[in-house]
């Protein structure tokens, strides 16, 4: 059983990446490893699409925390999107929503970054 | 898998790899609803005991995945109470009592969170010890209907 997996999707210069199961402290490294290669692609505009997320603990929200400077020193962003209620209540208990950008559905997300308002 | 039930079924002890995490999840599940707490509430319990594990296993084991973590349950006078066992160093995180979300980005530390998480989840969190024996937190939630 996979507990937690990733998959990205290129829509131009914007990067949007699935997130799907269980990020704990023991998955946690499988999204670092998803955000560090696409660093190495100078990939720095990502979107993540948290609607097939199921559960999230502080060591996940460690992972956004680790690279959202570094993805705004390269002029991109982390922005969230699709967050089910308890995902999103966890982000909230955390202030999150006063540090990221977090929208309701991807494509809005997206044309953040295109400028397609 | 490392797991081990013991007779009286409330108490759950596994060995510190982080891969464990799932099974003490579903064993806090199971409980919180048996006593009859919320889905929502379930959810929250959940989280804390998560948060308590991950800081053993990071802090008190160093993340090594071998040593016994032992989760013990009980129901009294409208509270639940989950007593976390271990044998590893000690440490202490009483100091972090407020979170300063600004402070955790500028420096990009994330430690913390999971202390603040637990704190606001349950009803009381308490940390005690007996140096070079044990390390024990007690996390307790109150049924309210």
């Amino acid at each position: 059983m996979t507990e937690f997996n990733t998959s990205t999707k290129e829509i131009g210069d914007v990067n949007v990446v699935y997130l799907n199961g269980f990020l704990d402290a023991h998955t946690a490294s499988v999204l670092e490893d998803t955000f560090s290669s696409l660093v190495e692609h100078k990939k720095f505009k990502l979107v993540v699409n948290l609607k097939d997320l199921d559960y999230i603990s502080s060591a996940g929200l460690g992972v956004f925390m680790a690279f959202i400077e570094k993805m705004r020193e390269n002029k991109g962003d982390i922005k969230l999107t699709s967050m089910n209620e308890k995902v999103f209540n966890i982000f909230d208990l955390l202030g999150f929503p006063l540090l990221y950008e977090i929208f309701d559905n991807e494509e809005d997300a997206v044309n953040k970054f295109t400028g397609n308002e | 898998m490392n797991m081990n039930l013991d007779n009286s079924k409330n108490r759950l002890i596994v060995k510190s790899s982080t891969a464990n995490l799932i099974t003490i999840r579903k064993f806090i599940n199971n409980k919180a609803k048996t006593y009859g707490f919320s889905s929502s509430e379930t959810e929250d319990i959940v989280l804390a005991v998560d948060e308590a594990c991950t800081n053993i296993i990071k802090h008190s084991y160093h993340s090594k995945p071998n040593f016994d973590i032992e989760i013990t349950v009980s129901f009294s006078d409208n509270n639940f109470n989950i007593k976390i066992i271990d044998y590893g160093e000690t440490f202490e995180p009483a100091s972090i009592k407020e979170l300063n979300l600004e402070l955790y980005r500028k420096q990009r530390r994330v430690g913390g969170l999971g202390v603040y998480l637990m704190k606001t989840l349950m009803d009381d969190v308490t940390y005690s010890f007996v140096k070079n024996k044990y390390n024990q937190v007690l996390l307790i939630k109150k049924l309210i209907h």
